[in-house]
């Protein structure tokens, strides 16, 4: 593991079982299959795609919040490091305190009935981090301001805030325990446009002021390409394409990457029309299409790809791709007109 | 003549708090083949105008009595406010007029098949024999694309994928041929290469149809791919209006500024991002004078949150609300 990775995946899986087929063999879902990435100290990483892609499962496999199948991953924040495979008891716990997770939805993450002050220290009294209330109150008050949440705030209960509002409690709950790796779940997907660019300046502010690594989970596209360092993009629970986030947006090389960013609506009502639109849906996971995963929706796919498997292979430094034909061809030209 | 137009909407709602205004103020036309694109934040009383056209409010809902709201899709106006039985609502809700919405496992019934669903309304607001409605319905779930239509016809909402659900619930909304069609966040539930599919439906079944629609939706990026005007209303009221060339490339309303330069902009990665400052304050403490001054840059104390700005013309068909928009004269301040 290289000095500046936070956390590293090696060829991870998530299964879930599906009981049986008819011959009694045991069916599988992947919901991430065979994935390896890995994550810089103090950087911003990406994760996009479709609702069903396993972003999210993928999110909570590195918190060891949802079982790893298959394969390895390593967290090292240069104090202390845990292989999260068999992770449990007091170790589990340790862990815990430096990985953290800042959910989608600022109105059902917080309970109705505990004041803000609570809320945030709750993970201080749990954890034991903190020996005595002067202590709790202390660091609760020093995260609160850096969420610019005031003492007045810090006696309310949630329903007196708004979501952009909320979402700060949120952040500054999971920020309490000191953690050196948070992942954010569309942290930001349920603010209205004019609250969102706030939060966003707020993880990123926290980022440089604290060193923090993110996983940043979102299906918005142009949210991701303005706050991430480094963006990965997952179909079917494998990635396809990850690279830095410019050289990813100005030239991607994988198609579905590509189809994403001509999907997204120009904000100029002039724009050209992009020459083509991903067809149908993301096929089920249950049962994925063999070959390449996404041939089924691919106006580039041809014979080889619906029986072979693409590698996911460097293209450029740094940017690796899985597509039999990423060295080949030119999937920007669609992808130009939107951007 | 407008296929619908709107005057001096104001809607409140009795609450235990006492009454509380969720639209003021708001008049707008929509002619047929036209979209109007309407844009604004939770709590901006978006739904709420789009409900009131179909009467589909709850009945604590007071509406202003000079508020009118005239439908006229060819069979002579009608005065919407002024409905007062169930069985007279009917002509605006499902016949003439068909609302989408946002969340389409909400819209359909769970335990009845899609297919049953559309005939029923065909059966109410056509004259149509059951075959015909049958018929029909399978055609529009076809025109929708909708793959083995017939099939498709007899299963149940959770039988399909979200990107089909709300293409049949769009075929269900068009199948009775609506005059408007009002849609509130359609796409908002669904993945970006599924919205793409569904707006280039819509905009297909403008053009083929030929009605209005209301399309509301906080997202910029899908008003300027397929409005025609927008109107942008914030705590209540349209603070701008114009042809979605004149707000997206010249706002000249403080807060459609701000959401423009609030939205992460995929041409320019540098560009930071700057939020509106504040919070949309509650519609239990509506502010007085100008409804935006308490998050406004350019609001000036003892006018703005004094004086409730008019709407003014800043050229064709643009119009916008504020005492200090840019290339108008300052509205004058109150002694």
């Amino acid at each position: 593991m290289n000095r500046d990775t936070l956390i590293e995946a090696k060829n991870l899986s998530v299964r879930y079982p599906l009981g049986r087929s008819m011959f009694g063999a045991k069916a599988f879902l992947n919901a991430v299959d065979n994935v390896s990435l890995s994550i810089r100290k103090g950087s911003f990483f990406g994760l996009v795609g479709e609702s069903g892609s396993g972003k999210t499962t993928l999110g909570r496999a590195l918190l060891k919040a949802a079982p790893i199948s298959e394969g390895e991953v390593t967290y090292h924040d240069g104090e202390k490091g845990f292989d999260l495979n068999g992770l449990k008891g007091a170790a589990l716990k340790d862990y815990r305190k430096r990985a953290q997770l800042i959910f989608q939805d600022p109105y059902a993450a917080l309970s109705p009935r505990m004041t803000v002050r609570d809320i945030i220290a709750e993970p201080l009294e749990v954890m034991g981090i903190t020996r005595n209330r002067a202590e709790t109150d202390a660091r609760v008050r020093e995260i609160a301001a850096k969420c610019r949440l005031n003492l007045e705030h810090l006696r309310r209960f949630p329903h007196a805030f708004s979501g952009g509002q909320r979402q700060r409690i949120s952040i500054a709950r999971a920020l309490v325990s000191g953690p050196r790796f948070i992942v954010a779940d569309e942290s930001v997907a349920a603010l209205d446009v004019s609250i969102q660019a706030d939060v966003l300046n707020l993880l990123k502010q926290i980022q440089k002021d604290m060193g923090i690594g993110f996983l940043f989970i979102s299906h918005d596209l142009s949210v991701v390409a303005h706050v991430c360092d480094e963006v990965a993009v997952l179909y079917l629970g494998q990635i396809v394409e990850t690279a830095p986030t410019r050289q990813l947006f100005a030239r991607p090389r994988h198609p579905y990457t590509s189809a994403l960013l001509s999907a997204i609506p120009a904000l100029d009502p002039d724009a050209p029309k992009t020459a083509e639109k991903l067809e149908g849906e993301i096929p089920s996971p249950a049962n994925p299409p063999p070959g390449c995963k996404f041939h089924t929706r691919c106006r580039f796919a041809r014979a080889e790809c619906k029986t072979t498997v693409p590698a996911l292979r460097e293209i450029a430094p740094g940017h690796r791709a899985a597509c039999h034909f990423a060295e080949e061809f030119d999937f920007t030209r669609s992808a130009a007109a939107s951007a | 003549m407008p296929l619908i137009s709107v005057r001096d909407l104001a809607i409140r709602f009795r609450t235990d708090e006492g009454l509380i205004t969720a639209v003021e103020d708001v008049s707008f036309d929509i002619a047929p083949g036209e979209v109007l694109g309407l844009v604004g934040e939770s709590g901006s009383g978006k739904s709420v105008t789009a409900k009131s056209l179909m009467r589909l409010n709850g009945d604590n809902t007071v509406y202003g009595d000079t508020s009118k709201i005239t439908l006229d899709a060819g069979n002579g106006p009608i005065d919407v406010l002024a409905l007062r039985r169930e069985r007279d609502m009917e002509q605006v809700r499902g016949g003439s007029v068909s609302m989408i919405f946002q969340e389409p496992m909400a819209s359909f019934a769970p335990a009845i098949t899609v297919g049953e669903q559309m005939v029923e309304q065909l059966l109410i607001h056509t004259d149509m024999t059951k075959a015909q409605a049958k018929a029909h319905a399978i055609d529009m779930l076809a025109r929708v694309g909708i793959p083995a239509p017939d099939k498709r016809f007899d299963q149940f909402a959770f039988e399909f994928s979200g990107g089909m659900r709300q293409r049949a619930m769009i075929a269900m909304a068009l199948s009775t041929s609506p005059k408007l069609l009002i849609a509130d966040e359609p796409t908002t539930a669904l993945d970006v290469t599924i919205q793409a599919q569904v707006i280039d439906l819509m905009k297909d079944l403008v053009t083929e149809f030929g009605m209005g629609i209301l399309f509301i939706t906080h997202d910029l990026g899908v008003i300027a791919q397929t409005a025609d005007r927008v109107a942008v209303m914030y705590l209540g009221r349209i603070v701008e209006t114009g042809t979605v060339r004149q707000v997206i490339r010249d706002p000249r309303h403080p807060y459609t500024r701000g959401l423009i330069d609030a939205l992460p902009k995929l041409e320019d990665l540098d560009a930071p991002l700057t939020p509106v400052p504040g919070d949309i304050p509650s519609p239990l403490n509506r502010p007085a004078g100008c409804v935006f001054h308490t998050r406004c840059g350019i609001a000036r104390a003892g006018h703005c949150n004094r004086v409730v700005p008019e709407m003014r013309s800043t050229g064709e068909g643009h119009a916008v609300a504020c005492h200090y928009a840019p290339g108008l004269p300052a509205a004058e301040e109150p002694a």
